[in-house]
Order: C-alpha cells, then structure tokens, then sequence
C-alpha cells in the first residue's frame, strides 16, 4: 500500500523560501497569484494490506520523525 | 574533569571543540553516533557541522542515533550537555530543549562574527562572564532563526534561560543587530534545569588569539569550576 505525505509550514510561521518563490512568480507576470506555500513530499510504500493499519504507522512515522509538530503540519494521501 | 564529544557522520566542529577542551584541561574523548555507551562524563558536547548532510531537517536524523539515547539519559540525570550550532539543533529535535531553528530570515547562509551580550550568568556555563558583558564569537549558519510558542518565550525570559542574545558592539539588542531573526534575539537557550545549554554561536573558535580571539574561554572556565 502506497501513501504520500505532504508537509508544510505552519499557517504562523513565516516561508521565506515559498516568498521568494512567490515574489518570482509575480515578478515573471503571473499577476492572479494570491499566496503560495512550499513544503515536502514523501512517498511511502509498506507491507500492510489493513488501511487503517497502515494509515496508523505512518501517522507514527510523521509524529516521530518526518515532521516537526511545533512548526510543521502534514497531510496523508493514499495514492 | 571529563567531557565527550558526539561525533556524527558530517560533524565538522568536533575536533575545534575537542581541541578547546584539552586546553582549557578537559580529559576529553571523541565518541562515534552508533556506540551505545557513553564514557564517564561530566559535559557532552553535541558539535557543530552538518550531521547527515541535514537531511530532512538540521539534525533531525542525528537526534535518532544511537547515541542519542544515553545522551537523552545523561542529560536528565543532570549531566551538563553543551549543543553548538548544528548540535543545538539536534538537541532541539530530541525535545530536550523546547522550540525550532527556522531558515535564517534573509535565507543566506551566515558566516561572521557578531557581537552577544551575556543577559544571563546564573547558570553553569556562563558563571564566569559578568552579567551584560559583551563577547565577540562567531556565527557560521543557515538555520538559527530561533522560533518558539509565546508562552515558553516568557517563561524563557522569566527564569533566566537565556544566557546569550545578539546585539551590536555596544550592547544594543534590536532588529538592526539581530543576524538571522531569532525571536528577542535569542543566541542560546537553557532548558528548566539549566543543565542543558543550545547556542548557535561557536565559543570554541574563540580561545586563542593567535587566530580570533579569547572570548570563549570564558564558558569553558564556568563549567570546570
């Protein structure tokens, strides 16, 4: 069973690197461009067939290593 | 007096540090991230660098580490632990200190040396310095842009957990003197015991004159005494 997990910045906490992305963005014309967030992706694949299961570890992999609560938040997709 | 140094794949300061503590008369021994014993010691030094080639996050990986484990006992059966730079973000990611390294505020990575006020000398690692006494120590980041909850800032402020905070040379602390956009200018913090000490600056690159200059030695000569 695959997964995919996205992390991000939290909504407070400033992403210099999604502003200067964004500031290029606009400086390159792109003029509708409202806010812009950039994060990680991690793709993860295990030996389980339970989803629930499985969702249940890798919720344990995010909390324990993948992202740092205090600043980061994640999402888990099934994929 | 017995220290260790934590040595981790892409460590880079281990062997500054290591010379700093056999100077200033440490008996000191180097120790590899996958051995699962500590020496006997009365300071673990988590060493500057790039430990893992800051995969993930800046110390995250390191803070899973063997290791890390009988430094997480140490340090809460009282054992001094001193994180420098890179090893403060490792204790930061081990949760024996509270908060988060963010990107440095203009994104570059910034090597020079800046100028700390000693705000606090009521702990073990500062006794020596004199309370607003002005040190020069260098700075060599990319992530030490210090984050932390507005309640944990307070008690930080409150109980004197913060020994060093960036200003200018004449002691000003404000936005115009703070290199990396640390909250309240924060260059290092103590955990509540005091035991545990994370600093971005590098004291150890300071102990001689010969190449920079002596404003180091003083966190040295608080912990022997």
């Amino acid at each position: 069973m695959k997964f995919a997990v996205i992390i991000t910045l939290k909504k407070d906490v400033l992403d210099p690197q999604g502003k200067v992305i964004e500031q290029t963005l606009q400086n390159m014309g792109i003029n509708s461009l409202k806010n812009l967030r950039q994060g990680k992706y991690i793709e993860i694949e295990l030996n389980e067939s339970d989803e629930k299961k499985a969702k249940s570890a890798i919720e344990n992999m995010c909390k324990k290593l993948l992202v740092n609560l205090i600043i980061e938040q994640y999402k888990i997709i099934k994929i | 007096m017995n220290s260790s140094v934590i040595v981790f794949p892409g460590s880079n300061c281990d062997r500054d540090i290591a010379t700093a503590l056999t100077k200033l008369q440490f008996k000191n021994k180097m120790v590899w991230h996958k051995d699962n014993e500590l020496p006997k010691s009365d300071l673990i030094v988590i060493p500057g660098g790039f430990s893992y080639g800051d995969y993930l996050r800046s110390g995250a990986i390191a803070a899973k580490s063997n290791i890390l484990n009988e430094v997480i006992k140490a340090a809460n059966s009282g054992c001094l632990i001193l994180g420098i730079c890179n090893g403060f973000q490792i204790l930061i990611e081990t949760g024996l200190l509270k908060g988060a390294l963010l990107r440095n505020k203009d994104l570059k990575f910034i090597s020079k040396d800046v100028y700390l006020k000693v705000t606090n000398n009521n702990n073990k690692f500062c006794k020596n310095y004199k309370k607003n006494n002005i040190i020069r120590l260098n700075i060599a980041h990319n992530e030490g842009n210090y984050f932390t909850q507005k309640d944990h800032l307070k008690e930080l402020e409150d109980k004197e957990l913060i020994p060093f905070k960036y200003c200018n040379k004449n002691g000003l602390i404000n936005d115009s003197t703070n290199p990396n956009g640390s909250i309240n200018n924060i260059a290092g913090i103590l955990n509540n015991g005091k035991n545990i000490l994370g600093m971005m600056p590098h004291p150890e690159r300071m102990i001689d004159n010969l190449i920079s200059n002596t404003d180091g030695i003083g966190l040295f000569t608080s912990i022997l005494n």
